[in-house]
Parts: C-alpha cells; structure tokens; sequence
C-alpha cells in the first residue's frame, strides 16, 4: 500500500477546497453587487430618479427609463402570462404523456435557450418590420413575452403539478367538472407558484438587454402609446457605458437596476418561502 | 353556455396556449431561416462559414474568425467554470452545513439573476483594466470575455450538477461509508460516477448560455473580426457580430446577419439535443442492464 | 477476549427523542445475535450506533460508552473510517452501486489502498464464494449489478462487505425486501458466515431469530427488555413484556 497522500489527508484537502469554492462564490456575488452599490448609490437621488436626462443622459435623471423598463415588461406580460399559465395548466392536467407533449416541452425548452439576440433578430424581423409595429414599447415588450414565457409556464406546471391529486379527486367525486376542479381547487392551491413564475419572468424581462436592441428603439422621453419608441434602463446603461457618455450616470443606473433586481429575487424567496411554510403546516 | 360546452370550450382554449410555444418556435425558425437563407445562398455555405473575411464594403462575408471567436471564449470559460462549479455543487449537495446552504443557495440565485449587461459594465470597469494593467493591450480580450462568462455560467452548471448529486440515493453512501469509505472516497468513487449524466447536462446547458451570450461580451471583447494570436487579443463573437451591425444592415449584409443567427439556433437545437439525449440515455442504464 | 462488542449505559438521541435508553449488552465473538422487538424500538439506531453510521445525522447525540474489542469506539482518536473497516454492514435494501458486480465486490479494496489487479481479482472471487454467488455470476462479472435480482443483489452487498474483512458484520433487516427463497439462501450464508465473524443481525421475523442466532436480544421502546441465549429466551421467557411478544399477543 503505497500511497502518496493518504486517504485522511486527501479528504482534509478536498473538504478544504470544497469550502474554498463555496466561500469563492459567494464572495464574487458581494464583490459584484458591492462594487456596483458602493459606486452608484452616491449618483442617485432624486433628481436622478424622477428627472429628464439631459445631453443624451450625459446629466440629469433617468426617469423616462425606468418608466420604459416597466411599460415593456407589463406588456411582455400581459402576453406571457396567459399563454405560460394556459400552456401550465394544458401540461400539466390535460395532455398526457405522448408525442405532442414532448413536443411542446422541447418547444419550450429551445425557447428557452435561444440566445435573446436571436430574439432580437426574431422581432425586428417579424414585430418591427414584418407587422410594421416599429421601434415601440409594443414590439420590445411582444419580444420579451417570448423569452419570459417558458420561464412562466415550466415554473407554473411544477407548481400546479406538486399540488396533491387528492383535492382534485376529493372535487371530482362530488361531481364538480374537470374545469371547475381546476379552477376551484387546483389553481388556488398552486397560485404562490404560478407568481413565483411570474415573477421570475419578470426578471428575465426587467434584466434582458440583447432582445431589445433593435425592437424598443432608442428614445428619450417617457413612453406614452405602446407604439412609442422606449428605452429601458439595461439598454440606457449599456449606451452610456460603451459610448462613454458618462461613467457616474451608468453606474447609477446599474445601481438602480440592481436594486430592482435585488428586489425581486427578495420577494420571491420571501414567497417561496411563506409558500413552503404553508404547505407544511397543513 | 352548459358546463360540458364550457368544458370542452375551455379545454380547446389551453390546448391552444399549450401548443404556442410550438407555433412561437416554427414561427421564429420561418422568419430567421427566410431572412437568413438568402445570403448563405448567394455566399455559399462553405465560404460562409469557413470565410475568413468579414467585411461588408467589399461584399465578403467569412465569419470563420467569429466562429473561433465564440468557440474560444466559452471553451476558456468552461475550462474555469467547470472545476469551480463541480466543487461548489458537491459542497453544496455534500458538504455545506445547513447554515452555509441556506447562504449559498440565494447567492447562487443572485449571480443567476444579475442582467447581463451588469456583468458586462462589471466587466468593463474592472476586468478588462485589470487585463490592460497586468497582462498588456488593451484589456479587451478573449480572457476577459471569458473571466465573464465563466462567472455567468457558474450558477446554471452548479444548480443542475447539484440536482444530480442530490438525486444519487444516500443508500450509496450508506454503503460505501459503511465500507470505511472516506466521504472524499464515497463522493469521488460513488456519487460523482453515478451523477455524471446530470453533471454533463449541467455543462451542455453551461456551454449554451456562454455561446448565446451577446451583451456581457460585446463589453468586453474589443469586437475585432481576428484569430486572435494569444488570449490577450481581442476578438468577435457571432452574437455580438449581429447585435453590433444590425442597425446599420441592408441588403446581403442584413441577411448574412440573420445567416449568423441561423448557425446560432442550430448550435442550440444540438446541445438541447444532445443534453435530452444524455438525460435519456442515464434512464434506461439505470432501469437495469449493462453499464 | 471472550466479548467482541461491550455496551455500557448507551443513550441515544436524536434531537430532542431520547431513542435508546440505558443500553447494556454484550457480544460474543464469532457468534449471531439478532435483535428482536417492535417497529420503531430502537434496534436499527442501535446497530447503526456500533459502526458509527449515526454520526451522518446532524442531530445525533448519545453518552455511555460502546467498547469494540475492549477500546472505545467514540474515542476522540479512533478513526471512524479504520472503525467501518472492522465493522462492516449490510443494508435493509439491498444497495449495490450503479457499477458492474465485479467493481462493487472491488470497491472496498481499492478505497483501502490495494491496487494489484491480480489480488484483486482473486478478492473478489474468494468474496463472492463466500457469499454463496460465485456459480451465479462467474460469467457476468462485467454486468451492471443493477441487473440482479433482489436476493442476488444482497448477497452481493455481503460479499462486498465481507471483501475487506472485517470482524464484526451488522445486517440491518437483511432479508426484509426478499423472497422466500433468496431468504432462505441468506439465512443458509449467515450459518456459513458465523465460524468467521460476529454477527449481530436485526430481523423482524422471530423464526428467523429462532433459525439463525444463538443469543436475541428483545428492544421495546428503546430499551433492553431481555437478552440471553435465543432458546430460552423463546422457551422460557422472563419478562412478561416479551413473552406477549413472542407469543403475538402484543399490542
């Protein structure tokens, strides 16, 4: 038996590396997000929030932006939800298991795997040019409800999947229909789950930059009509930073992205969590 | 209405939200595939992807150079990610005590949720300095680009590799550590083996979301159609390519882009593929029969 | 050295449940002793607690001391890993790994640092005689153990665990998952086994006590209700408590 470490000594030493990479992760996330914070929560006030952008966004405020960011992604989700929680509900109480379903489940997931700037190409393509909707609030967010769909509708179907098959069949046998059951009983028990998938896809539209670039345009001032051009705060930082129009400015408005973010994945787990609790305490 | 109608009526409405993801995908293959054609078509499929030129003014377009581009940065990002990653999964699905998951857990979410185009600020005020500093040039380079990536990637592959980890049996370790196993041993030895279909998985999915990067990356890589001659040079990746040029694109040059975006989607489509496959492939090993 | 394992006032705790009370037996070398008593009485955990399995479960608490040959075992210098090693077990499942029969037969001696395939190889044969399973899989060794049947399966878990020697084997319910045949074969392999090692196994099933082990040990709600020789524990029962159980008229 010879061995050049041995086995007690090779476990000290992958323990330590084991513990090594999770502390490494984690302190890239604090690294990221702290450098970010630390540089770009002095730049904000509330000038910066609620006011017009001047010299391209060179001074003054990102207002319009922000507006932008959640006009786009209340219409992305608009369209998302009922196709995701329709398409859920579909999958996961409808279909069986045969060729159509796992037709729609690799349809979905290659939805979910295009890379987004191939949506871009996609909706330029068909929203801006082919239905002529143009560079608007319309077509940016009709884009995002495609990517932020699969997130939707694979959460959701987990969710509505994990609910027991004893409620439904406690609702069918007192002679409820297959829709009233559904309604009645399952959707309610799987609702934390059907938000915690619209949340997510929320963020997916919220943080998405690529997908837009050539379908919101590139306006300055607040979107009104959904045929307006927009300009949400991803694709405002991304221009003040590689056209260098003012580093202060981008890294605030990466701040305020970050917090919107922060925010979300936040109230997420707080669901998720209120969720489980709840789950287990019956 | 009756019940019954409004059954079947409802029933009819979900079967038709269900099958959009379908009609979505074909819809989105019609048009990138029609605009897309034209040009590989008119260039040629070999000089168009084996082309080593890429230049608009003159008519050629080769984007050989952006393929490699692409190639070479997510395989330098994997090459980081992937080590980091296993680790950081086993700890997580073997090691970490429940006080450090309940921390690394929403870190992990965290680094997953971050927009790209914060990592790719990130990545300009920082990375790409810090390159410029130590190692010469400009700093917009290959590593850069992949320093990124592999940060953008870490959560995708550690998440799936710990679902498999957490899915091998604890009957395996039971018995291994029963043996006198060391838990290094066990996890080497029996949990590992038997998770690395989910571990390979992880990587495909990994290698995925590194390829269809655009907005990190387009920060980062300086955008220059090369070979680059080391991985300080800077370099261009095909969906950078397309979101650089689109708003300028007309014509041939227009097309070539969604040309581009064809070769994206077929990357795509194969590593879904070939993920299903070896997802596939793990059950019917398991159900009994030769390893 | 008359006593392989001496228990002394073990307690055991999971959390908050006080699981095993006051425990004091001991155990002969080169013998069998079942243990014998309701679901949910503490013979698993006990058994668990010889080869330190226990220490997997965060909550896991105990005092009084588990002396194997004459040292204790939860000393702060024994190595767990040496401990498992002379301590060996076999499940309630049957758990082989998803590898071929031949690797999980050699899994144990490649962990503990043997790397001469042909020793190896002889191991595994000898291992797998003794376990009575040698004619079944001679010319199968490459195959998936996953492929055998449930019966087959355990027998591979004992040759593994025989494979690397140890002196004492703990089988947790042995042959709850199987027919009766491959009960039977199991039952025919402890007799084989017994001349080498000490035995301690845990079984529901009384005749199965009766058949194979030479003193039983009664568990009710985590204590020692009674131990002795296995005859006259079922003949002439001292406690009340386990004469209701051995004649079925418990609970």
């Amino acid at each position: 038996m010879n061995r050049i470490i041995s086995p007690k000594n090779s476990q000290k030493i992958m323990k330590t590396i084991f513990w090594g990479s999770g502390i490494l992760t984690i302190l890239i996330l604090i690294f990221i997000i702290g450098y970010i914070l630390v540089n770009g929560l002095p730049v904000i006030n509330f000038n910066f929030i609620f006011g017009e952008p001047i010299d391209n966004g060179a001074s003054g405020g990102i207002f319009p932006f922000i507006v932008s960011t959640f006009y786009v992604t209340f219409v992305a989700l608009i369209v998302a939800t009922p196709l995701g929680v329709g398409g859920a509900i579909y999958l996961a109480e409808y279909a069986g298991e045969n060729k159509l379903v796992k037709a729609i489940r690799f349809g979905s997931e290659i939805l979910a795997s295009i890379p987004s700037i191939v949506f871009g190409l996609f909706g330029f393509a068909f929203f801006v040019v082919y239905l002529s909707f143009g560079f608007s609030v319309l077509s940016g967010g009709l884009t995002l409800a495609l990517m932020a769909m699969p997130t939707i509708l694979r959460t959701a179907e987990v969710s509505i999947e994990s609910v027991p098959k004893s409620y439904s069949e406690g609702s069918m046998a007192l002679g409820a229909s297959k829709w009233q059951t559904i309604y009645q009983v399952i959707l309610p028990a799987a609702i934390p789950g059907i938000i915690t998938g619209i949340i997510l896809g929320m963020a997916r539209a919220i943080e998405e930059t690529a997908a837009i670039l050539y379908t919101v345009g590139a306006a300055l001032q607040v979107p009104v009509s959904i045929f307006d051009p927009a300009r949400p705060l991803p694709l405002h930082l991304y221009t003040l930073a590689t056209e260098g129009i003012s580093m202060p400015n981008a890294y605030g408005t990466a701040a305020v992205l970050v917090v919107i973010i922060l925010i979300i994945t936040i109230v997420t787990n707080a669901l998720v969590d209120r969720y489980t609790k709840k789950m287990m305490g019956r | 209405m009756t019940e019954k109608k409004e059954d079947k009526f409802i029933q009819w409405v979900l079967f038709a939200t269900g099958i959009s993801s379908i009609l979505i995908i074909i819809l989105i293959i019609a048009f990138i595939f029609s605009e897309g054609l034209p040009a590989i078509f008119s260039i040629g499929l070999f000089n168009f992807i084996f082309g080593m030129i890429w230049n608009p003014d003159i008519g050629l377009y080769g984007v050989f150079p952006m393929i490699i581009g692409t190639l070479l940065t997510t395989f330098l990002a994997l090459l980081m990610a992937i080590p980091l990653s296993l680790c950081c999964s086993i700890f997580l699905a073997e090691i970490a005590p429940p006080n450090m998951r309940k921390l690394l857990k929403p870190t992990i979410q965290g680094l997953a949720g971050i927009p790209s185009v914060i990592y790719g600020f990130f990545g300009l005020v920082i990375i790409v300095p810090f390159i410029r500093i130590h190692f010469g040039g400009s700093g917009f380079s290959v590593i850069s680009a992949s320093l990124i990536l592999t940060i953008m990637i870490l959560p995708t592959i550690i998440s799936i590799s710990e679902d498999a980890l957490r899915s091998i049996p604890f009957e395996y370790s039971e018995a291994s550590l029963a043996l006198g196993a060391t838990q290094w041993q066990t996890i080497k030895n029996v949990i590992v083996p038997a998770a690395v279909p989910g571990i390979i998985t992880a990587i495909i999915l990994g290698m995925g979301r590194a390829i269809g990067e655009t907005m990190a990356v387009i920060m980062v890589t300086g955008n220059v159609v090369q070979i680059p001659g080391s991985i300080f040079e800077p370099v261009r990746t095909l969906t950078s390519n397309i979101a650089l040029e689109m708003g300028y694109a007309t014509g041939l040059h227009y097309s070539a882009l969604f040309s581009t975006g064809i070769i994206l989607l077929t990357v795509i489509v194969i590593l879904l593929l070939l993920a299903n496959y070896v997802n596939y492939k793990t059950k019917v090993s398991i159900g009994g029969g030769y390893l | 050295m008359p006593y392989r394992i001496e228990v002394e006032n073990l307690n055991v705790y999971f959390g908050e449940s006080h699981i095993l009370k006051d425990i004091n037996i001991k155990i002969n070398t080169n013998m069998v002793t079942s243990l014998i008593g309701p679901s949910g009485c503490g013979k698993s955990t006990f058994i668990r607690t010889l080869n330190r399995m226990n220490d997997t479960i965060p909550t896991f608490k105990k005092d009084g001391t588990v002396l194997l040959d004459g040292k204790d075992i939860y000393d702060p210098n024994v190595d767990v890993v040496d401990l498992r090693k002379k301590v060996g077990m076999v499940f309630q499942k049957p758990n082989p790994f998803p590898k071929s029969i031949f690797d999980n037969v050699a899994y144990g001696l490649r962990i503990h640092g043997l790397n001469d395939n042909d020793v190896i190889a002889n191991k595994v044969e000898e291992s797998l005689k003794a376990a009575a399973l040698w004619d079944e899989v001679e010319d199968k060794l490459e195959m998936s153990a996953m492929g055998l049947s449930g019966g087959q399966q355990q027998r591979l878990c004992i040759a593994r665990t025989i494979a690397v020697e140890p002196e004492v084997i703990l089988m947790d319910e042995p042959c709850s998952a199987l027919d009766p045949i491959s009960t039977t074969k199991i039952e025919d392999l402890i007799h084989k086994l017994k001349h080498d090692y000490t035995i301690i196994i845990v079984t529901h099933n009384m005749q199965q006590a009766t058949r194979v082990s030479k003193y039983t040990a009664f568990f009710l709600h985590g204590e020692i209700v009674e131990s002795g020789l296995t005859d006259k524990l079922f003949m002439e029962p001292k406690d009340k408590r386990t004469e209701d159980y051995i004649t079925g008229r418990f609970g």
